[in-house]
This record gives C-alpha cells, sequence and structure tokens, in this order.
C-alpha cells in the first residue's frame, strides 16, 4: 500500500516539476504515433478509396482480411518486421531496426488495416445517391471520388483518429523494434514496462497519467468532431430552429 | 432530341427493360408514366448515361452515346437530372447548386452569378447560406432542380420529381416545370405514377408496362383511345366491355353486347369482334323518368351495385347487363339521392366510346 502511495506522490512531482526524462519520452511517443498515424492516413484514404470504388475479384475477401488485421496482436508485428529489418534480414541495408523510423514504420503497419478498413466503410456510409447525383452532374470520375471523401471526412477523421489512439497505445512493436534505448527509443508505454520491472513506480505512474491524459484528448476531441457534425447540421444561419 | 432503338436492360437475371423503342422531340414536355417497378427509373438512368443498356442504342441529338466514358460525359453534360429522392451534399445550397459548374471548371464569379439565378429561377433566392441537409423535401427537390439547370441543360430528365411531396410543393414544381419548358426550351422528360399529374403537363407521353412501352402518345390518344386493356386500365378506364358489331351505317356501329347493345363510332364492319373502351366521366347518371329526350344515343337502365367515394368525387358502377362505371361529383350524388340497389340510367354518348378490334 506504501509503494502506490509514494509511486502516485512521486509521480505528480515528476509531472508537475516537468521531469525533462518524463517530457522527452512522451514528446517521443507523439511524435512516432503522430507520424505513424499520418503516413498511414495518407496511405490508407487513397487506399480505402480504391477498394471502395473500383469493383475486382475478391474484393469481398480483401475486406475480411483488412477486417481481420484490425486485431492482429502488436507482438506478431513486431516478430515480422524484426525478421524483415534485422541486419541479416531482407530488408536489413536500411539499418531501421532500434531507430525511431523502424518504430513509425512498425506502427503505420499496424493500424493501415484500421484506417483502410474504416476509411472503406466511411465511404460505403456515403449514400448510393450522393454518387449518382455527382456523375449526372457532370462529374468525372476523379471529380466525383472526391468529392465522396469529403463527405465522409468526418467518419474519416475518426477513423484516423481512432488509429493514433492504437498507436500511442501498443507496446509489442515499440518493444520490439524500438528497443527501449533511453533518449532514442524510449517512449511510453515501453518505459512503463521496463521502469515497472525495475521498481521505478513513481516513474511509471508518471507515464501511465500522461498516456491516460493523451487517450482522454482522443476522445474528447472525437466526440467534438462527431457532435460537430450534428450541431453542423442543425445550427444554421436564418434556418429553422434546432 | 433523343432516339432510343430496342433498348434493354437485365440485371439478376432479370429483363427490367424490354425493347424500347422512342423518340423525345427537342422542346417537348414527355411524361413517361406507368406503375411502380415498370421500369421508368431504368429507362431514365440509360438516357443519362448513368448504366449502360445490355442491348439497344441511344442517340442524343444524332450521337451515338455508346462510347468511352469521356465521350459518354460529354453529352451527360448536356442534360441535367432530378432524382426521386435528391441527394443533398453535405454543405450549404449555393455550394450544392454550384457543383455542375465546378465540375466544368466554370470560374468563381460566374458560378455566384448563375447560382443566383438558378436559386431565383426556382423561387429560392436567399437560401444561398443555409444548409442543405436542413431543407424541407420540397425545398430541397427545387434547390435539385436549379443544381440541374444552373450548366443550362438542353435536356432535363426527372424520375418521379413529385413522388415524396404534398400536394402544395408538387404543385409549385409542376409550375417551374412549364416555367423551365416554355422560359429556356429546355427539352423535359419526367417520369411519374401519377396519371393526372403526366396529363397536365405533358405534350406527350409514354405508358411504360412491365419494361415494354405499351404506347407512346398524346393525351387524347393515351387517355382515350388507349392501345389494350393494360394501358386502359392504368389510364383510369374501368369500363371495358366485349361485343360484336352488328351494323356499320358509315362508321356509325351498333355493337351486341352479352345483354345489351351500344352504338359507337368505328370503322370496324359487321361480324367484327371489338371491345369498347369508356371512360368513367363520359358516362352520366339520370334518373328514369319516361319522357327525356336526349342525342345521347346511349342509354342503358340498370340498377346501382357499389358506390365507391373518392373526396369530391364518387365512382358509381351500374349494373345493365354488363358493369358500367360511371365518375359523377359528390354533389350531384347527394342531389339524386343515389344509393345502392337504386334503378337509374347510364347514359353515355357513341362518340366518347374508344372501339379497338379484340384480338381475344
Amino acid at each position: 500500500m506504501d509503494e502506490i502511495v509514494t509511486g502516485i506522490t512521486q509521480a505528480f512531482n515528476l509531472i508537475i516539476t516537468l521531469n525533462p526524462d518524463v517530457l522527452q519520452i512522451a514528446a517521443l511517443s507523439v511524435f512516432i504515433s503522430l507520424a505513424a498515424t499520418i503516413l498511414a492516413a495518407c496511405i490508407s484514404i487513397p487506399l480505402g478509396g480504391l477498394i471502395h470504388f473500383r469493383e475486382f475479384r475478391g474484393k469481398q475477401t480483401l475486406k475480411v482480411i483488412i477486417q481481420t488485421l484490425y486485431s492482429v496482436p502488436t507482438v506478431v508485428v513486431g516478430l515480422i518486421l524484426y525478421l524483415l529489418l534485422s541486419k541479416s534480414g531482407p530488408l536489413g541495408f536500411f539499418s531501421l531496426l532500434f531507430t525511431p523510423e523502424g518504430m513509425i514504420l512498425g506502427q503505420m503497419v499496424l493500424i493501415i488495416p484500421i484506417t483502410t478498413g474504416l476509411v472503406i466503410s466511411a465511404l460505403s456510409g456515403v449514400d448510393q445517391n450522393i454518387s449518382d447525383t455527382l456523375v449526372s452532374l457532370g462529374a468525372t470520375e476523379f471529380q466525383s471520388i472526391t468529392q465522396i471523401v469529403k463527405e465522409a471526412r468526418l467518419a474519416i477523421l475518426s477513423a484516423v483518429i481512432l488509429a493514433f489512439g492504437r498507436a500511442i497505445s501498443e507496446v509489442g512493436v515499440a518493444m520490439m523494434i524500438g528497443g527501449n534505448i533511453a533518449g532514442h527509443t524510449r517512449v511510453l508505454t515501453t518505459a512503463i514496462a521496463l521502469q515497472t520491472g525495475m521498481g521505478d513506480f513513481g516513474f511509471s505512474i508518471a507515464l501511465g497519467i500522461i498516456l491516460l491524459t493523451i487517450a482522454l484528448i482522443i476522445v474528447v476531441t472525437m466526440n467534438i468532431i462527431t457532435t460537430g457534425l450534428s450541431s453542423e447540421q442543425i445550427i444554421v444561419q436564418g434556418g429553422p430552429p434546432p | 432530341m433523343i432516339r432510343i432503338y430496342g433498348l434493354s436492360r437485365q440485371a439478376g437475371g432479370r429483363k427490367i427493360l424490354d425493347d424500347i423503342s422512342l423518340e423525345i422531340r427537342r422542346g417537348e414536355i414527355f411524361t413517361l408514366i406507368g406503375p411502380s417497378g415498370s421500369g421508368k427509373t431504368t429507362l431514365l438512368r440509360l438516357i443519362d448515361l448513368l448504366d449502360r443498356p445490355t442491348t439497344g442504342k441511344i442517340f442524343f441529338d444524332g450521337k451515338d452515346t455508346d462510347g468511352p466514358e469521356p465521350v459518354r460525359l460529354a453529352i451527360r453534360r448536356r442534360m441535367g437530372m432530378v432524382f426521386q429522392k435528391s441527394a443533398a451534399l453535405n454543405t450549404t445550397v449555393a455550394e450544392n447548386v454550384a457543383f455542375g459548374l465546378k465540375f466544368r471548371g466554370t470560374d468563381t464569379a460566374q458560378i455566384t452569378q448563375r447560382v443566383r439565378s438558378a436559386l431565383e429561377l426556382v423561387g429560392l433566392s436567399g437560401f444561398e447560406e443555409r444548409r442543405a441537409v436542413t431543407l424541407s423535401g420540397g425545398e430541397m427537390q427545387r434547390v435539385a432542380i436549379a443544381r440541374a439547370m444552373v450548366t443550362g441543360p438542353e435536356v432535363l430528365l426527372l424520375d418521379e420529381p413529385t413522388a415524396n411531396l404534398d400536394p402544395v410543393s408538387t404543385e409549385i414544381i409542376e409550375d417551374l416545370l412549364i416555367k423551365i419548358n416554355s422560359r429556356m426550351h429546355t427539352t423535359i422528360l419526367f417520369s411519374t405514377h401519377d396519371m393526372i399529374q403526366g396529363q397536365r403537363l405533358a405534350h406527350r407521353m409514354g405508358v411504360i408496362m412491365n419494361g415494354r412501352l405499351a404506347q407512346v402518345g398524346s393525351l387524347h390518344e393515351i387517355f382515350y383511345q388507349p392501345e389494350g386493356k393494360e394501358v386502359a386500365r392504368f389510364v383510369g378506364i374501368d369500363t371495358i366491355l366485349r361485343g360484336v358489331v352488328q351494323t356499320n351505317e358509315n362508321g356509325h356501329a351498333k355493337v351486341m353486347l352479352d345483354h345489351a347493345s351500344l352504338e359507337a363510332i368505328t370503322p370496324c364492319l359487321p361480324g367484327k369482334k371489338v371491345a369498347l373502351y369508356i371512360r368513367p366521366e363520359e358516362v352520366t347518371i339520370s334518373i328514369p323518368d319516361g319522357v327525356r329526350r336526349t342525342s345521347v344515343r346511349n342509354q342503358l337502365t340498370g340498377t346501382i351495385t357499389r358506390l365507391v367515394s373518392l373526396g369530391p368525387f364518387i365512382r358509381v358502377t351500374v349494373d345493365c347487363g354488363t358493369p358500367i362505371t360511371a365518375l359523377i361529383t359528390t354533389r350531384s350524388c347527394g342531389e339524386l339521392g343515389l344509393t345502392v340497389g337504386m334503378t337509374v340510367v347510364a347514359s353515355v354518348k357513341a362518340t366518347a366510346i374508344h372501339v379497338r378490334a379484340d384480338p381475344a
């Protein structure tokens, strides 16, 4: 019981005094996961669009595979990437193992199925009437796809935020590809795992609180976006009262 | 303007459209009428080049529309389409109306001006900054018409534009279509299952039944000279009687029915089997008083078997050996004191009977 109380006291001290180690770890975590999310989005939005708008054989199977990959264990992704990126592996010459870049790559692999899958369902959520309307208004294929993606923008944005949540909270890839090197690849989750093992509860609790805060910010942002969707529809200048 | 040859479309092993040939003339209002599920939407989608036909060809202004997508896009851009339930894009009304112009690369200043005049045309000036998703069904349909008209299309296609609207909104849309046709000379092709609406707006109409074009013609031809029983029933002819021509003097024929005879105008010669089509509003009902003289050639006495109220009108079925249906005002029904079982005279002018050779 004493351990928990001292741990918590210590944790608040670390946060309030803006401990440089804690800040550095938190900043690196946010940077890596943010980079992975943005890059994953850049790939997933066009990819999801392509899968949604094109008819091809095995489309349904592909969707099932993508959905299965939502819940791929992070350590499995970590293991596969480790084998690929290690010095003797086929991608060893990139020297990405135990680097932040390697971690970004790993998290991208982890979340691309999520963002792609959710982009596909966001686009499927756009009424078929809308695409008919756009085509009948003389849109080229590119113009109509762009417009439909815009129409699904809020659902796509929530997908991206959800993916960021998965990236920042995972341990497997960060540990196996990053290696938890202090000041270089140590992020919130790997640090918590390691410090707890070493009995440094104060430090772990501090990082845990920061991680939870980030999760809270994600949820709040998502709520603002989704309620923003409805208030955008309701509150109209000169329109009927909500 | 639009010529269609042998058009058919199959989907899921089912023939939705079968061998449609049709010509839409420049500047006319043409109505496609037919019951729900008869293929009206499919035909309009093919004409707007949204789908491709299984067989057959569509020519737009003399050009074959069957070609690579860029060719079809160029032709599609000369048309505008309004769907039964118009989709509102989640943005302002002005942006919704502007899409067609944006897709065509019109510059911003022109877009603003043309959007304003399109909204003015449909009577929605000042709605520019409203969000489209907040509009009522009738307002949204008008925005959809503005959205289709803003590019100045040569042909405006509308798929049951008023099917989900209240009577007031429907009337606004109908007036709008007449205005667009007369002011801008836009060729209008619209579908409806409401034959009264078809009658009110169209210069010509086509009746579509089970994927086939049953009849194309003027309003008078469709409503008074339907080709076949299905069309007749659909356009509201309840009384179809079968008989044999007995005599024919210069086109004025006497036709024997099972239990009565009627006079009608037809070139059919004696001995010919015919079907007689009688519109209910052409039949008048009177109380037999023995002395009335009239020019009406056909007067049949019978008993009323059914009275069906349709609001301001009542449909009266009289059994004169064969059932004959009349449509009379509720008011005259009240004044005559009509009830089921009463004996009345059903009268119909010889000229109001449409005679067709009976294939059966």
